[in-house]
């Protein structure tokens, strides 16, 4: 904003602008390596190229080994299965998630995996009946992976062409309750077999470095197919993930932006860039 | 444990300063400089950082640091002196009205931990032979008011709420009311998470707090929150007036430093920590404590 040369005062302006996101100290002296060689070779020449440049190499760290939609089974119900730590916004993600595959015209069920939480099913129940989803459930304190099987069957029986399934939030850190969720998709994968197609994990945009904790240990656990980043309607711009997907490869494919039932975008890598550097 | 990463490598940093006899302004330099790394790392914000670094250097620099006989030991005495006084002293304690009911109102952002933190707080004020009431002012949240309720279940405890269309306001205007009426003397607002940013909703905090006026409005925030953590802080606390912090989550590995920076902006002490999801899991917050730990002192 407003300089002449690239200056000191003005890279530690960028640096400071990709702290402030969340990218990272390794992250962020990574980038500024790369705007220093792109200076030495010209790609550079004045302030005014610097964000677009930074875009570009942010974009393609992003969109880097992006598959195309893998998620459809070969043959229906494909099973999603929705992880993460407490409070980052699963199920109110599979709210819009069963919204959006219904308005597709597809039969979409959910299962109340969440069998821990005060009042989680009745959550999920109330998003079953906005979406016009059939809701599977037992009861506060039942074994997440035995809903998980009645899903499964259910889905199978009534030809459902989608399954979510909500899981409890978990620290990543514990291992019971990690133990508790690689039970819960073995005994999916032992239903159908390539299932769950996806796995997706939840992280919250207001969250800084250890989000790359949680996908690092929720990937050992479950395999983790695609990244959903929540809560980008704040102030936060959720920056983590630049790294993060430099170092586990893993996509971002939605994006929340608020607690309404259409507040769910696929992620665009350039969109996210530019954000990153919106009122800078 | 939470604060972990954090306290390791500025231990480490702290051995090698050790290590050496005499200091050179570039040995402080160079032990800052990790320092700087270890707090950016731990999420503390950047401009928290570079204030507290700026505060370390000049007074390690001086005349009596550097020619002192222990260098190194006063340069980290320093350093821990101002992580003590960056995470608020002493310990801080919820205010208790003399003339009951003491309202207390937990705000934040969503999925912070508040309803949760409501039930903590009512479980500890019961054990203190406290008679709480949890009001359920989250008319947002599909299921908020049922949450609530299995947890007062759980506790034995009272749940104020009004299922058919009343606004929050009225709800916790009434709450008062009933509190009177039933002999509560302690009542716990759980209001519904909000964006700092969101105009009608943080207007309808203000009302709340004009109607009711809380003895203790406490900001619940998540201890993995980012760099973000200063907005939303420095937002509630100028629009609402904070009077104490609670962090969750703490039970986790975030290295927490959403806890230094919020204490640095607004002043506001962390008085509560969660440390799981079961209603026992919160303690008092130690600063002191915690800053000995982080130093390994
Ligand atoms: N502003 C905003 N709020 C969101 C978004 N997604 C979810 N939320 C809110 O975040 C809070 C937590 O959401 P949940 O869906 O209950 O989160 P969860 O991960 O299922 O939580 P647990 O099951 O308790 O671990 C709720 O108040 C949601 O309305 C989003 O994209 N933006
Ligand atoms: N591990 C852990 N989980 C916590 C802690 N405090 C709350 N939680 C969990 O965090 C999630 C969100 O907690 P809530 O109490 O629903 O959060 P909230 O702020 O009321 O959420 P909204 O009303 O949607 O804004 C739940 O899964 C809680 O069990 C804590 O100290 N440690
Ligand atoms: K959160
Ligand atoms: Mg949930
Ligand atoms: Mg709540």
């Amino acid at each position: 904003v407003g300089y002449a040369t690239i200056d000191d005062e003005f890279l530690d302006d960028v640096e400071a602008v990709l702290l402030s996101a969340d990218v990272g100290v390794h992250t962020t002296a990574k980038l500024m390596a790369e705007i220093k060689s792109g200076i030495k070779s010209k790609e550079i020449q004045a302030p005014e190229q610097l964000k677009p440049f930074l875009q570009t190499k942010i974009s393609a760290i992003l969109a880097e080994g992006a598959t195309p939609d893998r998620l459809f089974a070969a043959q229906p119900p494909t099973v999603i299965m929705v992880v993460g730590i407490n409070g980052v916004g699963k199920t109110t993600t599979i709210g819009k998630l069963g919204n959006y595959y219904r308005e597709q015209g597809l039969k979409v069920m959910l299962a109340a995996g969440d069998t821990f939480r005060a009042a989680a099913i009745d959550q999920l129940e109330i998003w079953g009946q906005r979406t016009g989803a059939e809701v599977i459930s037992q009861f506060e304190g039942s074994d997440p992976a035995a809903v998980a099987f009645d899903a499964v069957q259910s889905a199978k029986a009534q030809k459902a062409d989608i399954l979510i399934i909500d899981t409890a939030g978990r620290l990543h850190t514990k291992a019971n309750l990690m133990e508790e969720l690689k039970k819960i998709k073995r005994v999916i994968s032992r239903e159908i077999p390539d299932a769950p197609h996806e796995t997706l994990l939840v992280l919250d945009a207001t969250t800084g470095q250890n989000a790359i904790n949680q996908a690092r240990l929720f990937g050992e656990a479950a395999p983790v197919s695609g990244i959903v980043l929540t809560k980008l309607d704040g102030t936060a711009k959720g920056g983590v993930i630049v790294g993060l997907k430099a170092e586990l490869h893993v996509p971002v494919k939605w994006i929340g932006v608020g607690e309404g039932i259409n507040d769910l975008r696929p992620f665009v890598p350039e969109e996210f860039s530019r954000a990153l550097f919106a009122d800078k | 444990m939470v604060f972990e990463g954090l306290a390791d490598r500025l231990q480490q940093t702290f051995k090698k300063l050790r290590g050496r006899g005499k200091l050179s302004e570039a040995d402080v330099s160079e032990a800052m400089r990790e320092v700087r790394m270890a707090l950016l790392e731990a999420d503390v914000n950047f401009k928290v950082v570079k204030d507290f670094i700026g505060k370390i250097k000049e007074r390690a620099v001086g005349q009596e640091v550097m020619q002192s006989l222990t260098p190194a030991q006063q340069v980290i005495k320093i350093v821990n002196d101002e992580l003590t006084e960056l995470m608020g002293g002493t310990q801080s304690r919820i205010t208790i009205s003399s003339r009951p009911p003491t309202v207390v109102m937990l705000v934040g952002l969503q999925g912070a931990g508040k309803t949760t933190t409501a039930g903590k707080l009512a479980l500890s004020l019961k054990k203190q032979n406290k008679r709480p009431l949890l009001v359920a002012g989250d008319i947002y949240r599909p299921a908020a008011i049922k949450q609530l309720q299995v947890l007062g279940e759980q506790l034995d405890l009272p749940v104020f709420a009004i299922e058919s269309g009343a606004n929050p306001v009225t709800i916790a205007e009434r709450a008062i009311e009933y509190a009177h009426s039933h002999a509560r003397d302690m009542v716990i607002i759980d209001t519904a998470g909000r964006l700092h940013i969101n105009e009608e909703l943080m207007q309808e905090l203000k009302s709340i707090k004009n109607t009711v006026k809380p003895h203790e409005i406490l900001l619940v925030v998540d201890a993995m929150t980012g760099q973000d953590a200063v907005n939303v802080a420095e937002t509630f606390n100028n629009e609402l007036g904070v009077d104490g912090v609670i962090l969750t989550k703490l039970d986790g590995d975030a290295r927490g430093g959403a806890a230094l920076s919020v204490k640095a902006v607004t002043g506001c002490p962390i008085k509560f920590a969660g440390m799981g999801e079961k209603l026992e899991a919160l303690e008092s917050f130690h600063p002191d404590r915690m800053a000995s730990r982080i130093l390994g002192m």
